[in-house]
């Protein structure tokens, strides 16, 4: 009787409210800054104390595949989708009608017409927005060339996070007193001469977070180094391959404020009230080294301003 | 494999059935690889994202996509015969063309299509669920599709098409204009191309100036599969055979994105070799076949 009791107490004590939760996600390429994104999700329901079994999916950069994952994930009926960047949440939105749906690293969720407005979304699709702080990197530029008068970019017209990107970069150079010179490029092969038709036209070359051009950064680095132009990134990673400096999203701490998001959903939130949430933090990564190449000074205040240098 | 995926797997690959037929027309008909419906295919979809944005009726945006893809197709044609340039030269030059142009079209690299009008609605609004809504509408379609292109193909034009494909110089000396034949057949195929687009984007969304990576590779696949499941025996047995062998394509993919071997599942990484596996096995299968028989 006695055993019987201690099983009973045992069967008892395992916790009855520990329901299991399915996520699944669809995510368009698998990518350091996308994969650390989606860790950062995970990590975040687990220190938080969900049970979550998870359904990864990766479109490898098809359009065509992403909509064939989305109706994949109607059969396997999870409690959220998280649509990871703007062809794979379109794709969700689409098809998934009855499913909350969290996206991330969508730059214009508006624009992709995800939601109806940042602050009211309407549907049952919310989100956060990897949108850079232009401004600020502006600004960060700016206070390692104070003399900075022409601010060159380089970009593929194809992605649409980088439009949008560039058409705030305009806006937000021309309060500050700045121009803008833009070189596009619609594969990395053209990235080298895209950086090369930048020399002389401008002083310094920001890189938005674009797929194509960060994925041949290495080349930008090169012709910057030769020409003494100084090169900034608005990605943390493109700082490890040679960039200045950048001030970015630290995309897995991203995914933790996505994950918390996705908690709330789990806990019963209606997504139509949850406000698009952009990122609390940016960090500032630096390579001194790098500057050396390109000609830049850095100062004492600058290195201790940085939230980690590059050796 | 669920029934979602499922029926989605068979959506796509009626939408892209249009897409399918043209390729075949160009591929074996008329015997001229034609790289253009990379460019065509997103071409037809931000055609009609764009017009149905401004408020034009879906289906006259289907026209407007088909028009549209015709005039591309019609550029690597005259490319290739008043300027002598190679076809797949050709192709390949309107297909890097065509994504500036697709740029211009859109004036952004993606145009939302969530919430707008689309072909599917009459259906949605009569009660049918998206995932019986979707495939049965394009099946339907592209079945009149099939049906308007064997009636072409048995016209005095058809003939003279699948001649020009056969043997050029005799049909010259029969007084047709191969020149023309092949001008306004690879315009049809990129029309059929931009449709495929065009109804593609009315059901996934969007459209997207990055949509049409792999067309073609997809096309070809397709009707190579169709041709080695099938038959080709007729001109009607082999556009069915194309037909089907673009569901059984996207059916493929996806039982093999939902295919679990222990431990081991596909992703979509492995998709790239798994296409090339299917169109190898479907190419090497009818030589197996025969090399058995004959034993």
């Amino acid at each position: 009787m006695k055993r019987l009791l201690v099983v009973v107490f045992l069967l008892l004590s395992v916790p009855a409210a520990a329901r299991s939760y399915t996520v699944s996600f669809n995510q368009i390429v698998e990518h350091p800054a996308l994969d650390a994104l989606r860790q950062g999700i995970k990590d975040e329901l687990k220190a938080e104390g969900f049970q979550v079994s998870y359904h990864d999916h990766i479109a490898q950069g098809s359009i065509a595949t992403a909509n064939l994952i989305a109706r994949q994930m109607l059969g396997e009926q999870p409690d959220v989708v998280v649509g990871i960047a703007t062809p794979t949440a379109q794709a969700c939105a689409q098809v998934i009608r009855t499913i909350p749906i969290v996206f991330a690293a969508v730059t214009d969720p508006v624009g992709a017409g995800l939601v109806t407005s940042l602050e009211k979304p309407g549907g049952h699709i919310t989100g956060t927005t990897d949108m850079s702080p232009v401004g600020r990197q502006i600004e960060l530029i700016q206070s390692f060339l104070p003399g900075v008068k022409t601010l060159g970019v380089i970009y593929n017209s194809g992605e649409a996070n980088s439009v949008t990107i560039v058409k705030a970069l305009k806006e937000e150079a021309a309060e500050r007193g700045l121009k803008v010179e833009e070189a596009t490029v619609s594969n990395s092969a053209g990235v080298t001469q895209a950086a090369k038709s930048l020399v002389g036209r401008a002083d310094a070359v920001y890189i938005p977070t674009d797929n194509t051009v960060v994925s041949a950064f290495e080349a930008i680095v090169k012709v910057g180094q030769q020409n003494r132009l100084p090169i900034f990134a608005a990605d943390t990673d493109s700082v490890k391959r040679g960039a200045i400096a950048a001030l970015a999203v630290d995309y897995y701490q991203m995914g933790r404020q996505t994950g918390e998001m996705v908690g709330r959903v789990l806990k019963g939130a209606d997504p139509a009230t949850m406000p698009v949430e952009t990122l609390r933090e940016f960090k500032i990564h630096l390579n001194p080294a790098s500057a050396e190449k390109m000609g830049l000074k850095i100062s004492d205040a600058q290195l201790k301003n940085a939230d980690k240098i590059v050796e | 494999m669920t029934f979602y995926a499922f029926m989605g797997a068979l959506e796509q690959g009626f939408a892209y059935g249009f897409l399918v037929l043209g390729v075949y027309l160009t591929f074996r008909v008329l015997d001229f690889p034609d790289l253009t419906v990379d460019g065509s295919l997103p071409l037809g979809a931000a055609v009609s994202a764009v017009a149905i944005s401004s408020g034009v009726d879906p289906w006259v945006s289907l026209l407007l996509a088909l028009g549209a893809g015709f005039l591309a197709g019609m550029v690597t044609g005259i490319l290739n015969t008043k300027f002598g340039i190679l076809h797949l030269l050709a192709s390949i030059l309107t297909m890097i063309a065509l994504y500036s142009i697709n740029l211009r079209v859109m004036g952004a690299p993606n145009v939302t299509l969530l919430g707008k009008p689309t072909v599917l609605d009459p259906l949605l609004n009569a009660g049918l669920g998206p995932f019986v809504a979707a495939p049965l509408l394009f099946g339907v379609l592209s079945c009149l599709g099939l049906l308007g292109l064997l009636w072409l193909l048995h016209t005095a034009y058809g003939l003279a098409i699948q001649a020009t494909g056969a043997n050029r110089q005799m049909i010259t000396s029969q007084g047709v204009n191969t020149d023309r034949v092949i001008i306004l057949t690879v315009g049809l195929s990129n029309g059929l191309a931009a449709l495929s687009g065009a109804l593609l984007c009315q059901s996934q969304g969007a459209a997207d100036v990055n949509m049409g990576i792999g067309t073609i590779v997809a096309g070809l696949a397709s009707v190579i599969v169709g041709e080695t499941l099938f038959g080709c025996r007729s001109v009607g047995r082999a556009l069915l055979a194309a037909l089907l062998g673009s569901a059984v394509y996207r059916l493929a993919i996806a039982l093999a994105l939902s295919l679990k071997l222990g431990s081991f599942s596909f992703t979509p990484s492995d998709l790239n070799l798994l296409t090339a596996l299917l169109v190898v096995g479907a190419l090497v299968l009818p030589q197996v076949r025969r090399k058995v028989l004959k034993r």
